[in-house]
């Protein structure tokens, strides 16, 4: 066998101690989601965002004394990217929650401030809409796993396709708890990151479970566990690659790309560290645990066989 | 041998490539500043107009670049901002009442180009900067307003028919219709079944003396009340919308009940936002002569009369009937009167409401008649940590005119103090020609700046990601890092190239979409140069181990980009504006990506190796 000697590192003899990695991470998330959970972006909660832009560092407690002077009560001020720039945010508040906000801070501040500003964007999200994002936000990532889980279960097997949608879970509820953990601010674009986490952590697992498959059918006298690890390490090259090229690419996006898209790029950079992780040390082990053995696999062979005339 | 694509395939391959270079090349051209004039309310764009404004700039030594006559509009390009800015004010001095006057930026694609229908990607607002504004069109005041205009039209058919009723009330928008006794009841509900065909008629409670009628719109009905709100709030903002002077606004239905405004460029938010969002409707009534306002005032309102308050101050008493309302007037304009020269407003209604007005005016000459304007305005109050929507009407009698003779569908309402005065009443009119209020529900604004760094982040961003992928994937692969480098250039002209055909708006999440794309593209490449490195690992000949790395890698690619695939269908299904950004040009990526890697790189791995024999590959 010519695979064999391919063998280098033993994944899989790992796997109790990735499964407390998994287990820390996962209740570490869970447990600040559910204790101080997500500082949501007025995407989600409603509310109104003035960012402004000054030609002079600004001191921000003196806009927020005018802003508080002016009956503001509750504007969140900080400084976004450099400290000429300022992001204003007024949550929903009695009686102030109309379109017309953010014009009133911007003439407040031109008329009363300093030095004059100019605007650089201003956001104006009704509370309904909000809602609404954060429900159609929850059911866009549950049609994504079912979907998945669809597919792979046609493609494999089941227990595979429990095995990815459960490494899925994992990912996106630890990039989740990251967000909730450090307090970075969860918005619209980051939630767009998470959902692009699935596709990557998926491509991830799926080129995994493909060799997984192949390896089944070729090597006939390893055992399950043997099976896996071989094709752990088959495709190791291939998984430290992608990840690094895509790693590449995300640090000049968040380097380079704008205060905007920068939670967007984190969410993305912690998503494919842990979808890497995920993809060897989660779905292949519990693929594992659901006993996927050879038999299984006779099945799908004359799918495959047919599936394959599908171009 | 193998390893070799026949000609066909080569060819096809490169006249792929230069139809996508062709799409994408308009990019590279930048954009001209430029004055774009189109037409308002019927005046007409020639080249008697183009001649003339081109000779108005000429006498101000303003040098225009090019013009362009269409038949929509007139486009000047200027060589610089400052041209453009003085031309625009030029021009809008002599042609603003009859005509828009934009600022735009117009793509400098040249003549043999868009002979080709090739034009650069659409920017998206994020990048370009101007106002995102979501409009919801309050459905219940639509509903309202349907069944209170349907109770009136009961009331005329029930006494021109001879019908005596006791009341006609509405209940949660149904209609409720007294009668003395069973036999009226019986003969108007025939009669109005058959005149009022989208109604339904029942018969209510029976166990009263007093047979009653309930009247309640057919699910149908519903349905168009709220298609029609939509379709007429549509319009109006269409109009309204060519008041700003905004080159490319977009207006579009989103859902059931909501409208997007998208106004590039536009940076005076305060004012479209006054302009959209006032939202309002206005109603004709009789003036109640019979009793005084003073008295009503004083709290003694006669039944089938309002107190309103009247905008140049004090009170007006008011019928309660409303005669027509504002979404049954086509149009209103302002103008002078031939025979005394003083101002006056002309107003069109559509067929039913000139009918109703025709039946009013009949019997009522000499009697004075108002008009109403209804303004709604909507706030959000917490409440108990709960939040709960208020929603103000301010209504106001924004004129009084006596009746001066019988009149149907077209009118004028004379007697104004200037011409100024007729021209903001029937601007109210017009702005209140609508079916339904509308409350702004989100809003988002760029300013130029913003997207000018947008612009210049997201380029940078781009380009420093691929060329670290580049360096990276020759550093490891060497030779055959150097085809998919060659594939992932080709991958991001042909992403440029869709993006452009499709006019498919590029957002800064869109840019993160190709970026993230260009990382993963590669992905395909990596899983097949992996495969031939292992088939020659198990002793292959190289030409085999390239047919068979191709070969074998193609499910797993599939696969992978598949499943990647649903999750930005999914994204794209369920986003809105920015987020539809990111999931266009993703899925764009992941189907060109797949195209390139796979054929593309096959055909150079096949003209560079194919056909010869080769004892190790650089690999």
């Amino acid at each position: 066998m010519n695979d064999q000697q391919i063998i280098k590192i033993d994944f899989l003899s790992k796997r109790k101690l990735a499964l407390v990695l998994s287990a820390v991470l996962l209740i570490v998330s869970i447990g600040s989601l559910a204790t101080q959970g997500l500082k949501k972006g007025i995407d989600f909660t409603g509310g109104t965002l003035v960012e402004l832009s000054f030609e002079e560092p600004v001191k921000l407690e003196s806009l927020r004394g005018l802003l508080r002077s002016a009956n503001f009560e509750g504007a969140v001020v900080q400084h976004f990217g450099s400290s000429k720039e300022v992001l204003i945010r007024l949550l929903p508040s009695e009686a102030l929650n109309t379109a017309a906000l953010s014009n009133k801070v911007l003439d407040l501040v031109n008329a009363e401030f300093s030095q004059p500003s100019e605007l650089r964007r201003a956001e104006f999200v009704g509370p309904q809409v909000g809602e609404e994002l954060t429900e159609d936000g929850g059911l866009a990532l549950l049609y994504a796993l079912i979907c998945i889980l669809i597919y792979v279960t046609f493609r494999f097997e089941y227990r595979f396709a429990l095995g990815s949608v459960a490494a899925l879970g994992h990912d996106v509820i630890i990039t989740l708890g990251v967000f909730s953990v450090f307090q970075f601010e969860f918005d619209l674009t980051v939630l767009a990151a998470i959902l692009a986490v699935i596709g990557y952590s998926l491509n991830d697992t799926i080129v995994v479970f493909d060799r997984v498959r192949e390896n089944f059918r070729k090597l006939r006298n390893c055992t399950p566990t043997e099976v896996v690890n071989i094709s752990l390490n088959q495709t190791l090259t291939r998984t430290i690659m992608t990840s690094v090229t895509t790693l590449l690419v995300l640090l000049a996006l968040f380097l380079l790309g704008g205060e905007i898209i920068h939670d967007f790029a984190l969410a993305l950079i912690i998503g494919v560290l842990v979808g890497t992780y995920s993809s060897v040390y989660v779905a292949s082990p519990i693929t594992l645990a659901l006993g996927i053995s050879k038999a299984d696999l006779v099945i799908v062979k004359v799918d495959q066989d047919e599936l394959d005339k599908i171009p | 041998m193998m390893n070799h694509f026949p000609v066909w395939k080569n060819l096809l391959i490169a006249l792929t490539l230069v139809v996508a270079a062709i799409y994408a090349l308009p990019n590279l051209y930048g954009d001209d500043p430029s004055v774009q004039i189109s037409p308002l309310r019927g005046a007409v764009i020639n080249s008697s107009l183009l001649a003339d404004v081109n000779q108005q700039l000429a006498a101000e030594h303003i040098k225009v670049l090019k013009d362009e006559l269409s038949e929509q509009q007139i486009l000047l390009r200027f060589d610089n901002t400052a041209d453009q800015l003085q031309a625009a004010d030029i021009i809008k001095a002599s042609l603003a009442k009859n005509y828009v006057v934009a600022l735009n930026l117009a793509p400098a694609t040249p003549q043999w180009l868009r002979s080709l229908n090739a034009s650069p990607m659409y920017l998206g607002l994020d990048l370009r900067g101007g106002v995102h504004f979501l409009l919801e069109v309050d459905m219940e005041a639509a509903e309202k307003q349907a069944v209170n205009r349907h109770a009136s039209d009961i009331r005329q058919f029930l006494r021109e028919n001879k019908l005596r009723y006791l009341s006609v009330l509405i209940r949660d928008n149904n209609i409720s219709i007294k009668f003395r006794n069973q036999d009226i009841h019986d003969q108007a509900l025939e009669q109005l079944t058959r005149q009022f065909r989208n109604w339904e008629f029942n018969a209510g409670d029976s166990s009263s003396n007093s047979p009653v009628l309930i009247a309640s719109m057919t699910a149908n009905e519903l349905k168009e009340v709220r298609k029609y709100a939509l379709q007429q709030n549509i319009i109006t903002l269409k109009n309204r919308v060519n008041e700003l002077g905004v080159a490319e606004p977009v207006i579009q239905q989103q859902g059931d009940n909501r409208i997007v405004v998208e106004l590039p460029g536009v940076q005076d938010t305060a004012r479209a936002k006054e302009i959209l969002g006032a939202t309002a409707t206005l109603e004709y009534h009789l003036v109640d002569v019979e009793h005084s306002a003073a008295s009503a005032q004083a709290g003694r309102v006669p039944l089938g009369s309002k107190l309103y308050p009247r905008r140049d101050g004090g009170v007006a008493l008011l019928k309660k009937q409303i005669i027509v309302t504002g979404n049954e007037i086509i149009g209103a304009s302002s103008g002078i009167e031939g025979d005394t020269g003083s101002a006056m407003v002309s107003v069109t209604l559509d067929g039913p409401g000139g009918k109703k007005m025709s039946n009013i005016t009949r019997n009522n000459v000499g009697k004075p008649m108002a008009v109403v304007f209804i303004e709604h305005r909507t706030e959000t109050k917490i409440v108990d940590g709960k939040k709960v929507r208020y929603k103000t009407i301010v209504e106001e009698v924004i004129n009084v005119a006596t009746i001066r003779g019988h009149f149907s569908n077209r009118f004028q309402t004379t007697g104004l103090d200037n011409s100024a005065e007729a021209r903001d009443l029937a601007l109210l009119l017009r702005a209140g020609a609508l079916a339904a209020p509308i409350d702004i529900v989100e809003e988002r604004t760029v300013g130029p700046s913003l997207g000018k760094d947008n612009i210049e982040m997201g380029f940078n961003s781009v380009l420093i990601g691929f060329a670290l992928v580049l360096v990276f994937m020759v550093l490891y692969y060497k030779t055959f890092g150097l085809f998919a480098d060659i594939a992932l250039a080709t991958n991001l002209v042909f992403i440029i190239a869709v993006l452009s055909l499709l006019q498919a708006t590029l957002t800064l999440p869109g840019i993160a979409g190709i970026v993230l794309t260009v990382g993963m593209a590669v992905d395909a490449n990596v899983l097949i140069f992996e495969r031939i490195k292992e088939e020659l690992r198990n002793g292959n000949s190289p030409q085999a181990s390239i047919a068979a790395g191709y070969e074998k890698a193609f499910s797993t690619i599939a696969d992978a980009n598949v499943t990647t695939l649903i999750a930005a269908v999914i994204l794209f299904g369920f986003g809105t504006g920015p987020i539809k950004g990111f999931a266009i040009t993703l899925s764009i990526g992941i189907l060109t990506s797949m195209f390139t890697a796979i054929v593309g790189t096959r055909a150079l791995v096949n003209l560079t190796y194919g056909q010869r024999q080769i004892d190790t590959l650089k690999i």
